[in-house]
């Protein structure tokens, strides 16, 4: 059998016995088509051959091995993946090896929207004893590229349907220590913690997430990433938020350092306005920048110091702090 | 630095839409629909729609009508789906022309999609993301028929996939992405349930996909790209927060994507130019108000006159 992946060896399909009984029908353009379209020959003359089949509704194996064929030239197909779908269920093919040609394909395509919902059908199919394998197979193309929004579907999907979180958290770990700037890793991490029924909710993971996060952040202070993580920590929980040493520590050994503040100025802001107390140490430190920025400037409290500066390190988003610190309130340190 | 090519762009778009007999025209042939909808808002944007005939797009798009289902295909002969069912309903308003329509079958197609948690389907084989959402609501309201739907429960579903930088994934617990909260703010706009937003933190994570080169990202520590210029400003319109961004910056970074001499605009400075890239672009200048572009309605993405004219309420104007 011929396949698209060998395309010097190609047969026309004109010229396999196996294939002389159908007759291909050419592409409909419609009494009034916009412009006639012209396709390459050895695409055209596949299509027509699907269309016939398609047409006559025929379940075949040498049907799947068209769609295949299709599928190889176009992943991006709608109607020959249905079809193929409707030909496997009457066949009761076998879909472990429907798997594997899968595999292959998603390798090659792996931002394809048709591929990866035909992966669900499949998936959904085999059921919870292939739970591991696709998250292993999800695991391969996010090594390819770590932020692959449909692997990242797919593997939210697969646990969540199929089981599998044993090691969830461990992978979000592992990926972390590859590129902490993994905002993708970042956000499964909060999935994990907020939805995996072996560890306890948001709540009970809260201490030790609180404890990687600060790390994370000491160790890159500009990703922006890990800072919404720690917020996201104390989802509804402000009280918590100011209360905890831990974060307002953090925001004053970020801006001690004088680099990569903008963030750490940002977090203070919001524990500001939550009615946050700064320490005395917390007070310097921020009058401090200030007065490396900008000397002349003189602002009633600690927020506004906060946004006047942002607006001088940040002036893209100018307006933005603006706006913050018009609309402090009434009652800020 | 010079200005936007409106003659140029105009040219690229119609010989685009000419040229189908090279392999790249071949690809996309099934997603034609999107295609006809990127390329017409363009054009009409660049107040050059005239170069268009008029009759030959509406019968075309009639032809890729599943006339059992109601629903549209991306071309002739293709299965019909959600994605192109509302591009054609977009190009047939561009045209004034939606009263070809069978409104009760198309609507009653598109409100079959919805499934029991709120949330649509592309088609019958039940592929489930917000951009659904988005579709489906924008059609059904561009059609007058949001009431074939249960509103209540596909504005919670929208809700249920916030998160917690104020932005939305394809499904609950997805990575929160400018195209995807595009798709549920719009749905939540045209909804009137803006209510669920949180607009300044939303705001805040939006405006922060400005890079230093002035363009948007769609998440954080990802390139600009000018796809961007569109799902990022147009949910900043929505949330009433645009202003927080660099506007002149992200304009001179859209000018710096075109194609100064054969027309079109990319993804990025230098790169090759395409449809979808050059509708974004155009579109994105149209929201920052760019001299002698029509205005485009940031929720259902199509040009505020043809909203004024069908007799939809604008989202926002």
């Amino acid at each position: 059998m011929p396949s698209s992946d060998d395309e010097a060896d190609r047969i026309p399909l004109s010229a396999r016995p196996e294939w002389s009984d159908v007759r291909p029908v050419p592409q409909d353009d419609g009494p009034n088509p916009v412009a006639p379209i012209a396709y390459r020959d050895e695409f055209r003359e596949t299509m027509d051959y699907f269309r016939a089949v398609y047409l006559a509704d025929e379940r075949s194996r040498r049907a799947i091995d068209l769609t295949t064929e299709v599928i190889g030239m176009n992943p991006g197909n709608y109607t020959v993946w249905h079809f193929r779908r409707v030909v496997l269920e009457s066949l009761n093919a076998d879909l472990l090896d429907e798997r594997d040609f899968l595999d292959r394909m998603t390798m090659r395509n792996a931002k394809n929207y048709q591929i990866w919902h035909h992966r669900r059908w499949l998936a959904e199919k085999l059921g919870p004893e292939v739970a591991n394998k696709e998250l292993e197979f999800t695991k391969n193309i996010l090594a390819l590229d770590a932020k692959n929004y449909h692997a990242w579907s797919h593997r939210q999907w697969v646990l969540q349907s199929l089981g599998g979180w044993e090691n969830e958290l461990d992978y979000c770990c592992m990926l972390l220590e590859d590129d902490i700037f993994n905002n993708s890793a970042w956000n499964q991490r909060y999935f994990v913690i907020t939805r995996s029924p072996l560890l306890g909710g948001l709540l009970a993971m809260r201490d030790s997430e609180v404890g990687y996060t600060t790390e994370a952040i000491l160790a890159n202070p500009q990703n922006e990433s890990p800072w919404r993580y720690l917020r996201g920590l104390y989802k509804g929980d402000t009280s918590q938020l100011i209360s905890d040493n831990r974060v307002s520590e953090l925001c004053l050994k970020v801006l001690k350092t004088g680099n990569s503040y903008q963030f750490a100025l940002s977090l203070l802001l919001d524990l500001l306005c939550y009615g946050f107390q700064p320490s005395e140490e917390l007070r310097a430190v921020v009058e401090a920048l200030r007065n490396s920025e900008q000397e002349d400037t003189v602002s009633s409290n600690l927020a506004a110091t906060v946004c006047l500066i942002l607006e001088i390190t940040d002036p893209m988003r100018l307006n933005y702090w603006v706006w913050r610190r018009n609309n402090l309130p009434s009652q800020v340190c | 630095m010079g200005g936007l090519e409106e003659e140029k762009h105009a040219r690229y778009i119609v010989s685009v839409e000419k040229k189908k007999d090279d392999f790249e025209a071949l690809l996309i042939e099934h997603l034609r629909m999107n295609g006809a909808y990127w390329g017409l808002t363009t054009l009409d944007l660049l107040n050059k729609i005239g170069a268009i005939d008029v009759d030959e797009v509406v019968s075309w798009v009639m032809e890729c009508q599943d006339k059992d289902c109601g629903g549209f295909a991306g071309n002739l002969g293709h299965d019909p789906h959600l994605l192109y069912t509302l591009s054609a309903v977009q190009v047939l308003a561009i045209v004034d022309r939606i009263d070809v329509l069978d409104i009760g079958k198309v609507s009653d197609y598109v409100a079959g999609l919805q499934n029991d948690d709120g949330s649509f389907s592309g088609d019958m084989w039940g592929e489930t993301d917000t951009r659904f959402s988005y579709c489906a609501i924008c059609c059904l309201s561009l059609l007058g028929r949001l009431s074939k739907i249960n509103v209540e429960k596909a504005v919670n579903y929208i809700v249920s996939c916030k998160n917690l930088d104020g932005g939305f994934g394809s499904a609950p617990g997805g990575e929160s992405h400018a195209g995807q909260i595009f798709c549920c703010v719009g749905a939540l706009a045209i909804t009137g349930s803006l209510h669920h937003v949180d607009r300044d933190l939303l705001g805040w994570w939006l405006c922060e996909r400005q890079c230093k080169d002035g363009g948007l990202n769609g998440r954080p520590e990802k390139l600009a790209d000018v796809c961007y210029s569109w799902w990022v400003l147009s949910s900043l319109i929505m949330i009433d927060r645009v202003h927080w961004i660099d506007k002149e910056k992200l304009t001179r970074f859209i000018l710096n994507c075109q194609d100064k001499d054969n027309g079109g605009i990319s993804d990025r400075p230098d790169n090759a130019v395409d449809v979808f890239h050059t509708y974004f672009g155009v579109a994105g200048l149209s929201l920052m108000e760019y001299p002698g572009l029509k205005s485009i309605d940031p929720a259902y993405a199509l040009p505020v006159d043809v909203l004024l004219s069908s007799h939809v309420p604008s989202s926002y104007h």
